[in-house]
């Protein structure tokens, strides 16, 4: 199968990589990359599992090909960790409890962080329209909203 | 009591690992050298397998072996009955038994050598209904079976016809239930490694009984348990689901890893998952009721019959959770129920979240409140008039004594939270327009872990080492719930040390001794006893020492925050060096826990005994409203009260609601696996709808807490019956709202619009 080029960049660093002209995302970044925090739940964008952000939109990285993604400036649950600590999301899913198994839970981060990058301020139904494509079979969502709420409010400060 | 640690929403400790990706789940291990490995599947429900060609696929590029039912050892398994395939041999019993496997040195390489593999087949009739299995004269489905039946557990009390003569009205009903997915969103992985660290084979990945899988694998490689390994990695939810599934798959990767002397992943895609999986149990269910114009219950009859699919899997013990709760929270004093399972050709069921509860309550709770409406009574009234306060007697003769029956506080609590005495009335009365508004509520009792099952025991193991850390190891296993959490709560309260101190280990079936499955709510009952055990026993010992040394009596000494202080609050020691000196003295610093739960008693004949040691009772209430023009139902608010005992970690209790009543709405009014002549239609989740975020009803948490006198710190379980009660709560809210009474479930669209469903695999 045909190889070609792409450069993306991946939480701030900058990646040359061969792909096939076939090969997902979602594979770039686990296998290639062998950053697994990314999940695969059903592999046809109903999950929401694999969602990664791609220059600022949060994307199902299951249904979009690398080589579409040449340039693109990419973030990952890996990337929200600093040097100052934990993001003001991760600080509030654990916070409120908005964790069980966490299989959903690097989606999610991805959905809200997506979501307050451009809106800082959301209501509970913008929240819940920025998850919907989420699913979390254990936490009921209830405290995954609590914690995006909260999160906003620390940020916004 | 104060607590420090214990009835605290403390954070998780497995929780930083998981909002920043680290937390490695079976699919992203991997092991130098590793391989992949594929199964084929059949699409036949039923057939006989004629020949198997693999000589094309093995000549693939990468494929390192192809193998059929005869490369294994011993090719049945089962926790209760044994007669699961590894891989079907010479005939397939359900669609999605696998029957050859691939494994090759990419998973692509796997996958299309399945491509090359032919399998001749004799397509046989299949059988796809319960009700039809059961007949004289049906298929017989398994050899050496005489007929289909898995199990028929009887229950008999007092005398029925007496009880219905006595009856002023009797109803008679129907009810039946659908197969359901248990939407873990992780699907299904192992890694396998062979000769690992003088083990024969080390098996990884997201599964949920660690112990149970050992079994399996044991038993298929037919060498010995300490032979086996079993490693328990984060898992993506569980949910009962992630036991003989993937036994199966952790013993055919056992298989491939020694015919080829290196580490095999398998990962099942989200269509393999659906297609392979066990599901929940689909009922039909036959009540007969009979109660006296005052509204007392005079006698019941039950008759449930469980599809236990292809494989008799939990189908035995699942259906004895039905016996035991079939009657509901009630006093009855006549009463005869007959629980059944049979083989079909459908896709096999097995153990989900309920266990055999959601479908009698569903039944039961809906039942009483057609009752209620025959006798002109309110739900709550005919409830208050049978239901278990302290000292009743159940179905199967057991007195509830030993600890608090709070039915009804819970209903009581329930009620006040989501205003239920206010919306009742005005919702009973006229509502102009097509969207009318209903509230419905339903209440159980549930037994607390595994009952007259098996051995109720669990196992722990604490070791202090010389710095003070702490590291706890339980027999029982994480699955998302937060047992992690609440053990260490419960190590860090008994030696008072602070919670950062203390480090959970994950299981590892080579070290941690054999603590039956993480199933029944049991986890933090059982197992917290367990822990509990352990820490008192490394406590014991260094209060014997501490009072030795500083002249002190035990009594006088306290252990806290890291600290040992005498009666007057001075600190004597930090618990460091105070743990550390004991060491370098000699002293063992690590203790086994174990727990065996207090006696419990069952006669099958008779379906009569002491069941289970404790009880949990719980309400829900759900309002909605529903559309009489489109059948379109919107569940607004739901109220859930449950008693756990204490809770460990209140704000894990309050996940434990959320979620439980999210997966109950699912079950209630959207959730049914389409299953077409044994075959699943559609295989992934835009097929299978699960509650989204959209989806939410206000959900309104309410914790009681009653302690239990066996339970750690008097805790009980909160697991399963958050699902088990918002069906029936929701259908008889429906009922209040339209009028119309539907005793199938989902309660769809359709269902609620005409009563019945549209399409062809509804009921
Ligand atoms: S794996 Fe991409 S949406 Fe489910
Ligand atoms: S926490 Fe398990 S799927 Fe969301």
């Amino acid at each position: 199968m045909a190889k070609l080029d792409v450069e993306i960049t991946v939480n701030g660093a900058r990646h040359k990589l061969e792909v096939g002209s076939q090969e997902r995302l979602l594979d770039t970044l686990r296998e290639q990359l062998k950053m697994t925090g990314t999940k695969e739940g059903c592999s046809v964008g109903e999950c929401g599992a694999c969602t990664v952000i791609v220059d600022d939109q949060a994307v199902n990285s299951c249904l979009v090909l690398t080589a579409q993604v040449d340039g693109s400036e990419i973030i990952t649950v890996e990337g929200l960790e600093s040097k100052s600590g934990l993001h003001p999301l991760q600080k509030a899913f654990i916070e409120k409890q908005a964790i069980q198994c966490g299989f959903c839970t690097p989606g999610m981060l991805m959905s809200a962080l997506a979501l307050l990058n451009t809106n800082p301020t959301p209501t509970k139904e913008e929240i819940k329209t920025a998850l919907e494509g989420n699913l979390c079979r254990c936490t009921g969502y209830q405290q995954i909203i609590d914690a995006v709420e909260m999160a906003a409010e620390e940020w916004g400060v | 009591m104060a607590f420090k640690h214990v009835n605290k929403g403390v954070r998780r400790v497995d929780a930083y690992e998981k909002v920043t990706g680290k937390a490695k789940f079976g699919a992203d291990l991997e092991f130098a050298n590793m391989l992949h490995a594929k199964v084929l599947r059949t699409e036949y429900p039923h057939a006989e397998i004629k020949k198997i060609e693999t000589a094309a696929a093995e000549g693939m590029p990468g494929v390192k072996g192809v193998f059929t039912a005869q490369d294994i050892p011993n090719n049945l398994f089962g926790v209760i009955v044994q007669d699961q395939q590894v891989l079907a041999d010479k005939k397939v019993l359900l669609a999605g038994d696998g029957v050859v496997m691939a494994v090759a040195e990419t998973e692509a390489q796997a996958a299309a050598a399945l491509e090359k593999i032919e399998v001749e087949y004799k397509e046989l009739e299949g059988v796809f209904d319960p009700l039809e299995s059961r007949k004289e004269g049906a298929l017989k489905l398994h050899p050496g079976k005489d007929d289909n039946q898995v199990i028929h557990h009887p229950l008999r009390k007092g005398d029925v016809e007496k009880g219905f003569a006595e009856a002023d009205v009797i109803l008679e009903r129907e009810y039946t239930t659908q197969f359901i997915e248990h939407s873990y969103l992780e699907p299904e992985a192992v890694v396998v490694v062979p000769n690992e660290e003088n083990h024969l084979v080390s098996v990884y990945g997201s599964i949920q009984n660690p112990y149970a899988t050992r079994n399996a694998v044991s038993a298929v490689l037919e060498v010995e348990l300490a032979e086996v390994r079993v490693i328990q990695n984060h898992i993506g939810g569980s949910f009962g689901g992630k036991d003989e599934v993937v036994s199966a798959m952790a013993a055919r990767a056992a298989v491939m890893a020694l015919k080829t002397g290196r580490p095999v992943k398998m990962v099942n895609s989200r269509e393999e998952s659906f297609t392979e999986s066990y599901k929940r149990h689909p009922y039909h269910l036959t009540y007969k009721i009979g109660a006296t114009k005052e509204g007392k219950l005079t006698a019941m009859e039950i008759e449930a019959v469980a599809d236990s699919g292809g494989y008799a899997c939990q189908t035995p013990f699942v259906t004895w959770r039905s016996v035991v709760q079939a009657t509901g929270p009630y006093e009855v004093e006549n009463v005869k129920t007959d629980t059944y399972g049979y083989y079909t050709n459908n896709p096999y069921t097995g153990a989900m979240r309920g266990y055999g509860s959601p479908q009698v309550i569903f039944a039961q709770e809906s039942l009483m409140d057609e009752l209620a409406a025959e006798l002109g009574l309110e739900p709550v009234e005919l409830r208050k008039r049978n239901m278990y306060s302290q000292g009743s007697v159940t179905a199967s003769g057991q007195k509830l004594e030993r600890h608090t029956v709070s039915l009804n506080e819970v209903m009581t609590k329930a009620m006040e939270a989501i205003d239920y005495k206010k919306k009742y009335e005005e919702y009973s009365g006229e509502q102009p327009g097509d969207k009318k508004k209903g509230i419905g509520l339903s209440i159980s009792f549930r037994g607390c872990s595994l009952g007259a099952e098996a051995i109720d025991a669990a196992a722990s193991v604490i070791q202090i080492n010389k710095d003070g850390s702490v590291a706890v190891y339980s027999g029982l296993a994480e699955n998302g719930q937060g047992l992690k959490t609440i053990f260490s709560q419960i190590a860090a309260e008994v030696l008072g040390v602070p919670m950062s101190e203390v480090e959970f280990k994950e299981l590892d079936t080579s070290f941690t001794p054999d603590s039956g499955s993480t199933v029944a709510s049991r986890a933090t009952l059982i197992g917290g006893n367990a822990i509990k055990d352990a820490a008192e026993k490394l406590k014991g010992r260094i209060m014997d020492f501490a009072a030795d040394k500083y002249d002190f009596k035990v009594e006088q000494l306290e252990l806290k925050d890291g600290f040992l202080y005498d009666g007057q609050g001075n600190r004597l020691a930090t618990f460091a060096d105070l743990t550390g000196e004991m060491g370098n003295t000699g002293i063992l610093m690590s203790a086994y826990g174990w727990y065996k739960s207090p006696p419990i008693s069952w006669d099958e004949e008779k379906g009569s005994g002491n069941p289970y040691f404790t009880y949990v009772y719980g309400c829900q209430i759900a309002e909605v409203e529903v559309d009489t023009g489109t059948g379109e139902l919107n569940v607004i608010n739901m109220a859930a009260a449950h008693d756990v005992g204490r809770a460990i970690n209140p704000e894990n209790v309050k996940g434990q609601i959320y979620g439980g009543v999210m997966m109950g709405l699912g079950y209630g009014i959207m959730e049914e696996l389409e299953v077409r002549d044994g075959v699943i239609q559609g295989t992934n989740f835009h097929d299978y709808m699960i509650p989204t975020i959209q989806d939410m009803p206000d959900i309104k948490p309410v914790i009681v807490e009653n302690p239990d006198p066996d339970g750690p710190f008097g805790a009980k379980s909160i697991g399963e019956p958050t699902l088990e009660l918002g069906s029936a709560a929701i259908a008889n809210a429906v009922a209040h709202a339209s009028g119309r009474r539907i005793r199938s479930l989902p309660l769809n669209l359709e269902r609620v619009l005409i009563g019945r469903a549209l399409h062809k695999g509804g009921k």
